[in-house]
């Protein structure tokens, strides 16, 4: 391949603004739904250091509203990152030791390609005119940044909910590109009740007169749909401890649609808070990537041959109180890995905080992306 | 490592493909790999003891072999190992019929009730047997089905099971059984090993 050095080369061009590093990938990557895009930036992040072979290096994919600063605090935000629990110095995912790479995906709305960029062809918003994205395309848009890096071959691939849909992907796109794969939380196909709960997100934000009007912003219909999208990671018991029927304020009742129920205050809150920091037709299009992963359709109803000859070490983990992606759907994965003889460790960790335990302090759980990131990586220096 | 381990790893020697059914905190498991070079992946039911395997930097899936195993391929294993928890389970038969679908050969030990302590224990105390290798109580044992070493062998041959080797375990010293020593051996062994296809 004597073109490929050269591609390289002329493949990218590397930039920083307001904090937001970002790769303008020049190579023109044609997308799931058929049009080809080009010069298009992929904005990451990156924590601890590459060591000299190269073997150190984690990629981390983040879900449905997070973005590529994982720890730390978020300059654009200025809060904390979305796993500060698990990656930093001396955590499970430790930055001391390995070097953490996070991208935000395409369609995302912090510095990647997404519908809140401008669109160089009418120098006009993309908005609702951005194509509609896949899975797929967010992971092989990544692809870039790795070769960009110079790494040939990562240590793990890890995430959870959709990051977990991107660690299939990707382990589905590049069998030999990655030691291990972490999926979490997560499904090989976006489920019924998924796909549901999605739209009532996506009606909620185009229910908004604002949705699609200039220069304003769906934010009721967005903050609507975080709010019910909010419920549904956590779980029941876990609300029932949390917040349980107990009142805003201490008095009594009411008797109007003011929120007289901290459970309902709290939602409001989290709606709020959202608007701040997300974008509306950013939500729209990842939720609709979500909804089309079917990685068992992609290898035509026959989900083990997606890992066929995969040689990494395959680490599915689900929690017991996660009702949206249950036990038994990350159970699928594991059940598609045996059949196809893959290397493959399963664990259901024990916790009451539903779906966002993967984001939260639960001990065993980070105690096993510990132990398993670390027992790789004894295991690539062997 | 226990004795009844030494015995399993010499049968499964190098390089094979190895699934350790109930593999407990993956001491077997980490012998077949780190000193004999297997690839191994383990089942196991109890959280804790997962955990401990992946410390351990082994492969375990999280599961119950009543229900799990199913989902393993004809033959994708060279061995599977059963150690001491047949009668544990609630229908072993099926598990027995898994573990011989999955495995080309398959290595199962029981804890013999037979064992004159047993025996005795019954006969004398005339209480359920508590032993080194029964040490539960009749009303926390995890034990469902207990069978002696007599037991397993009628049964295979009943299920028309092809025995390739049978070996039983007194006082950590290993013999083999033979049809004429099964009524001695089924009196003064703790343990049964069995490699079965």
């Amino acid at each position: 391949m004597p073109g490929l050095a050269g591609l390289f080369f002329c493949l990218i061009m590397n930039t920083e603004i307001k904090g937001i590093k970002k790769l303008i990938v020049n190579q023109s990557l044609e997308l799931d739904c058929g049009k080809v895009i080009k010069n298009f930036p992929v904005a990451y992040e990156t924590y601890g250091t590459l060591n000299k072979n190269k073997d150190n290096a984690i990629l981390a994919f983040h879900a449905l509203t997070g973005d590529q600063f994982c720890t730390n605090i978020n300059p654009i935000t200025k809060r904390e990152g979305w796993w500060t629990f698990a990656v930093g110095p001396g955590k499970s995912i430790d930055t001391d030791k390995y070097f953490v790479i996070c991208a935000n995906v395409l369609g995302g709305c912090m510095g990647s390609y997404g519908p809140k960029e401008i669109n160089p062809e009418t120098n006009k918003l993309f908005g609702t005119t951005f194509p509609v994205i896949t899975i797929r395309d967010m992971v092989r848009a990544q692809k870039y940044l790795i070769d960009h890096l110079g790494i040939k071959k990562l240590l793990s691939v890890i995430g959870g909910s959709m990051g977990g849909m991107q660690v299939l992907q990707f382990a589905a796109l590049y069998p030999n590109l990655s030691h291990s794969a972490i999926p979490i939380a997560c499904s090989a196909s976006h489920s019924a009740q998924n796909i549901a709960l999605n739209e009532l997100g996506r009606q909620a934000i185009m229910a908004d007169p604002n949705w699609k009007k200039e220069n304003s912003s769906p934010d009721k219909g967005l903050a609507v749909a975080r709010m019910a999208a909010h419920i549904t990671y956590l779980s029941k018991k876990g609300l029932e401890e949390k917040f349980g029927r107990k009142l805003q304020d201490k008095g009594s009742l009411k008797f109007s649609f003011d929120a007289d129920f901290q459970i309902e205050s709290y939602l409001r809150y989290q709606g709020a808070t959202f608007v701040d920091r997300f974008d509306a037709n950013s939500y729209l299009y990842i939720t609709r990537a979500m909804d089309y992963f079917d990685l068992e359709k992609q290898f035509n109803g026959n989900l083990s041959l997606a890992f066929k000859d995969n040689k990494a070490k395959f680490c599915v983990i689900s929690f017991s109180s996660d009702w949206l992606y249950p036990t038994s759907e990350n159970k699928e994965i594991v059940i598609a890995l045996n059949a196809c003889g893959a290397n493959v460790t399963f664990v259901e960790i024990n916790s009451d905080k539903g779906h966002d335990s993967f984001l939260l302090d639960v001990p065993q759980f980070l105690r096993t992306i510990r132990e398993f990131i670390n027992s790789t990586y004894n295991e690539v220096k062997k | 490592m226990k004795k009844e381990f030494e015995v399993i790893s010499k049968i499964i020697k190098n390089k094979k493909r190895v699934l350790d059914v109930g593999c407990g905190d993956g001491t077997l498991m980490e012998y077949l790999k780190n000193s004999q070079q297997n690839d191994v992946r383990g089942l196991e039911p109890q959280k804790n003891l997962a955990q401990k395997c992946i410390s351990k930097g082994l492969s375990v899936i999280e599961g119950d072999a009543e229900k799990d195993l199913i989902q393993f391929p004809k033959k994708s294993f060279d061995y599977v190992v059963l150690s001491q928890t047949l009668q544990a389970f609630l229908n072993p038969e099926k598990v027995l019929d898994q573990l011989l679908r999955i495995g080309k050969q398959t290595i199962v030990s029981v804890p013999n009730f037979g064992y004159w302590k047993v025996r005795l224990h019954l006969l004398f105390k005339g209480t359920m047997p508590v032993t080194k290798n029964l040490p539960n109580e009749w009303y926390n044992t995890p034990n469902l089905h207990m069978c002696t070493i007599k037991d397993f062998v009628n049964f295979c041959n009943k299920k028309k099971i092809k025995i390739d080797k049978s070996m039983c375990l007194t006082n950590e010293k290993i013999s083999e059984i033979t049809k004429k020593n099964m009524d001695y051996k089924n009196v003064f062994s703790e343990l049964g090993i069995f490699l079965i296809e």
